[in-house]
């Protein structure tokens, strides 16, 4: 078996852990599983690749930063789709989530999330159709690493983002006093709210990371892959696995648990075919569910 | 006009199989509020279940067992029974959000299992030359048609009748009572998982049912059959029937059905041959927002008894209401 699964296995697990963070906010802080977010990749990656087209249109062809497969314009673009996706998640609570978080039916929330993960989705296939497309089909050459491991310099540098955004992340909720909001609404929404939390506040921001890091996610996945209508839509599955089994509410928690993830997938795929990539997220979340359904780093649900 | 009545007879077929699996769901969800949207996957069980037992010998896969018809049914019901009870042991310990998660997840490998496992379900390719009920009658489409009608509307009747006695039961009462408030039926001695792993199971088996039913019912199945689409299809449909009422589910299924293929031939006329892919995600985008807007607006539906309170961690309970305004 060779080792180039860890590779593999660590890339796949940065989108699955970038994508379980937001999964894991709207979760412990709205209190609903939102099937929408990996819609919000989605579109995430086609607003990127839109501005990157945009540049491209108006500067002519930009040539790419050395070893990078990617120039500057793709940086502009990934700000600029951050930015477009956490408006689309918080157009998306104004309009929907909010009302109906407010009669009290936590479940009403996601089924509702499930009609708009369609309607946000289609739309994507009609406007773009479903044919897949790329951010660049230039062709990178893989530099040995040792223990027969290879890896793109584009792979290194996505690595590198991922890790810079998690500890960002990581900060804001333990050292901000935003941050410190977030945690105590998903830890007592009550308590929290009595000691004058602005859970506006904390609401627009848990929409803001989780929509800003779906769109990175995606964009990695755009990047290593191709971007389809239906690519946020297929990580759904990890994305759940991941937040439930790092423990619902805990940051560290979904990020490691996307690298679990993404790691089995890689192995599994070298055993058993990468036919069955999917359910590998299922088994262990069942696993999960069975033997400790709070997660890794959860807290037992009082 | 003996056309019209044969599209007609077709149509209806159509979607009173929609309708069995919407009783299904609105047992599970509308009785006991049970969160399932996978419901693609137990329809594909019991379409490719059904299809093992009775199609005939083939050398390229397993099975084809050649058993009647009615045998292949009862096995779709018992396997995804099975599957559905098997399903809800695992999480209905848990909030209930893991339920739609796992159901999800359920799903997904089913769809995976029947497009890779190639000796048992064909593969991409399907299973074909699965009987039909009056497949003699094919080449009078007529009388075909309206044959099938009958056959679908009975077994539709005959779940509804039962469904209508169960939730009038004793049995039907505790799921009920559970939905409404868990801990006042708890303490009258109901055990909550037992009932609503029963529950989960019996909707999960009228759901397999009704995939049996459309296997026979068109002959030939194949995995995107039973896409993501699917599951949202039905729920629209109990949506807007109301969830908790049994004639709501299959009023509300033929309403729905009635928009969809009728925005399906619309789109046909509007849109060239080459555009059509498009128009049918179009078409999916309007049932999207179709949903968000009934559960917005009406989200009793037409005869809705809904839940008032549904089944949700006693932590979340208080903290669902007015968590800010975004």
């Amino acid at each position: 078996m060779s080792l180039q699964f860890i590779v593999d296995g660590l890339l796949t697990g940065s989108m699955i852990g970038l994508g379980a963070i937001g999964v894991t906010l709207t979760y412990s802080i709205l209190r609903f599983s939102n099937f929408a977010h990996g819609d919000f990749m989605a579109w995430g990656t086609y607003a990127t690749l839109a501005v990157v087209s945009a540049i491209g249109a108006m500067f002519g062809k930009v040539a790419p930063i050395a070893p990078l497969s990617f120039g500057w314009p793709l940086f502009i673009a990934l700000v600029a789709g951050m930015g477009f996706t956490a408006l689309l998640a918080l157009l998306l609570d104004k309009v929907l989530f909010s009302r109906l978080r407010s009669q009290g039916q936590a479940i009403i929330v996601v089924m509702a999330s499930f009609g708009a993960s369609m309607a946000l989705r289609s739309l994507l296939e009609f406007t773009f159709t479903s044919r897949p497309t790329y951010f660049s089909r230039a062709i990178q050459i893989a530099m040995p690493v040792g223990f027969g491991v290879r890896i793109t310099p584009d792979q290194i540098a996505l690595l590198l983002l991922t890790a810079v955004l998690v500890l960002g992340v990581h900060l804001l909720m333990t050292r901000t006093q935003t941050g410190r909001s977030m945690q105590a609404l998903s830890q007592n929404a009550a308590l929290a709210r009595i000691v004058g939390i602005d859970v506006a506040k904390v609401v627009r921001v848990t929409w803001i990371i989780g929509g800003a890091l779906a769109c990175v996610a995606g964009v990695m996945i755009g990047i290593l892959v191709q971007i389809r209508p239906f690519m946020g839509f297929d990580m759904l599955l990890p994305m759940f696995a991941a937040a439930i089994l790092g423990g619902i509410g805990s940051i560290p928690g979904a990020v490691l648990g996307g690298l679990i993830i993404g790691l089995a997938e890689a192995g599994a795929v070298q055993l058993v075919g990468a036919e069955w990539r999917a359910a590998v997220s299922f088994i262990i979340l069942m696993a999960v569910l069975f033997v400790r359904p709070a997660g890794l780093f959860g807290v037992r649900q009082r | 006009m003996i056309d019209l009545i044969g599209y007609g007879a077709f149509f209806l077929t159509t979607a009173l199989i929609f309708s069995l699996i919407t009783l299904g769901l609105n047992l599970q969800w509308g009785l006991t509020g049970l969160f399932n949207v996978g419901l693609a996957g137990f329809v594909a069980i019991g379409a490719y279940t059904s299809a093992l037992l009775t199609t005939p010998d083939d050398a390229a896969r397993l099975g084809g067992f050649g058993l009647p018809i009615l045998v292949g049914w009862l096995g779709a019901m018992t396997v995804g029974g099975i599957a559905a009870a098997l399903t809800g042991m695992a999480t209905l310990r848990l909030r209930a959000d893991y339920l739609a998660i796992t159901t999800f997840g359920v799903a997904v490998v089913v769809q995976l299992v029947a497009l890779n496992a190639q000796n048992l379900t064909g593969g991409p390719f399907g299973i074909g030359f699965i009987p039909r009920p009056f497949g003699g009658l094919a080449e009078t489409p007529l009388l075909f048609n309206l044959s099938n009608l009958a056959v679908v509307s009975a077994v539709t009747l005959i779940a509804y009748l039962a469904l209508e006695h169960l939730s009038r039961s004793p049995w039907g009462r505790v799921l009920k009572a559970l939905r409404e408030d868990e801990g006042a039926a708890i303490s009258l001695g109901k055990s909550a998982r037992f009932y609503r792993v029963q529950a989960f199971a019996v909707g999960g088996a009228i759901m397999a049912l009704a995939g049996a039913l459309q296997a026979h019912f068109t002959g030939f199945i194949a995995p995107d059959n039973y896409l993501p689409v699917l599951t949202f299809q039905v729920w629209v449909m109990l949506i807007v029937g109301g969830s908790g009422s049994n004639q709501g589910a299959i009023i509300g299924s033929i309403l729905v059905w009635a928009i969809w293929a009728g925005s399906g031939t619309l789109t046909s006329v509007l849109f060239s041959p080459e555009q059509q892919a498009r128009a049918a995600s179009l078409q999916i985008v309007a049932i999207g927002v179709m949903l968000c807007i009934i559960l917005l607006i009406r989200p009793n539906g037409l005869f809705g008894d809904r839940p008032r309170r549904v089944r949700f961690g006693k932590r979340a309970k208080s903290a669902t209401g007015e968590s800010g305004s975004g």
